[in-house]
């Protein structure tokens, strides 16, 4: 039998290599996948939580997550889409317009 | 070690390396693609925890739908010449110390959990005897259904709002 902390102890470390990615690279597309990371390593520890308590409501979590991360997606990419046609970069330190 | 830890061992190493790999490589479609890699091996940790109905969303959503679009914005936006030019910001050593920080916090907050909540009454038999859709089709249709609702209102909204921002001329 695995022990629960070592799902936790998994969704801990994928979670930290999201909050490196999403601090450290300047594709605004890297930036959303490291999110995307992130939002995944959540839902692993709540699924191990889930079966390791015999309860449903940490999968019915998992469902509303993915569900807001499919919206997410979308309206991210849009935005981006959007930004990159009127100014042709998807870098995030030259993406300053409202800098000042 | 038994055969799950193994099997768990195997997973936890492939899950870090292709993780590394997301965020590391130069070029988004390798990310991308070794994204797609990582959620395959999450869809099997779901089968391993007797999730089997997320195991197909998982798969069905995030690999099918979420990373074609990823892919989608890579090919429609023309990148060639950011792909020579280097991928971390300036402040990429910070992002590495808040991270490992972040890490050890977590891994230390772990060794203190101790789980006394009372267990449900999805123990692994009832869920079989139903089934695992069943099982969730029951909970997320009764005990959850108002949540069920605002997510159908906030898919209608990502959908509208995705047509209205990547629009060209709104009349």
């Amino acid at each position: 039998m695995v022990p629960l902390s070592w799902y936790i102890l998994l969704s801990a470390v994928m979670f930290s290599i999201g909050v490196f990615g999403f601090l450290s690279r300047r594709n605004l597309i890297l930036i959303f996948l490291s999110l995307e990371l992130m939002l995944n390593s959540v839902n692993i520890s709540l699924v191990a939580f889930s079966h390791y308590l015999q309860s449903m409501r940490g999968q019915i979590l998992v469902f509303f997550i993915i569900t807001v991360a499919a919206a997410e997606a979308a309206i991210g990419l849009a935005i981006l889409i959007a930004f990159y046609r009127n100014n042709p970069t998807i870098k995030v330190d030259e993406i300053n317009l409202m800098k000042g | 070690m038994s055969t799950p830890q193994l099997f768990f061992a195997y997973f936890a190493v492939m899950m870090t390396g292709l993780s590394l790999m997301v965020v590391t490589r130069k070029n988004p479609v390798h990310s991308v693609l070794y994204m797609l890699i990582l959620f395959a091996h999450i869809a099997a940790l779901y089968l391993f925890l007797n999730a089997e109905f997320l195991a197909a969303i998982q798969i069905i959503i995030y690999a099918g739908a979420i990373l074609v679009l990823f892919l989608f914005v890579i090919m429609m936006l023309n990148l060639r010449k950011e792909e020579t030019e280097k991928r971390f910001q300036k402040q990429w050593p910070l992002g590495i110390g808040i991270g490992v920080v972040l890490a050890v916090f977590l891994i230390m907050i772990v060794g203190k959990i101790a789980v006394i909540a009372p267990l449900g009454p999805y123990s692994i038999d009832a869920v079989r005897s139903d089934g695992h859709i069943m099982t969730v089709g029951k909970v997320l249709y009764s005990e959850f259904l108002l949540p069920f609702e605002i997510a159908s209102l906030i898919l209608l909204v990502a959908v509208v709002g995705a047509v209205v921002l990547a629009k060209r001329k709104i009349e």
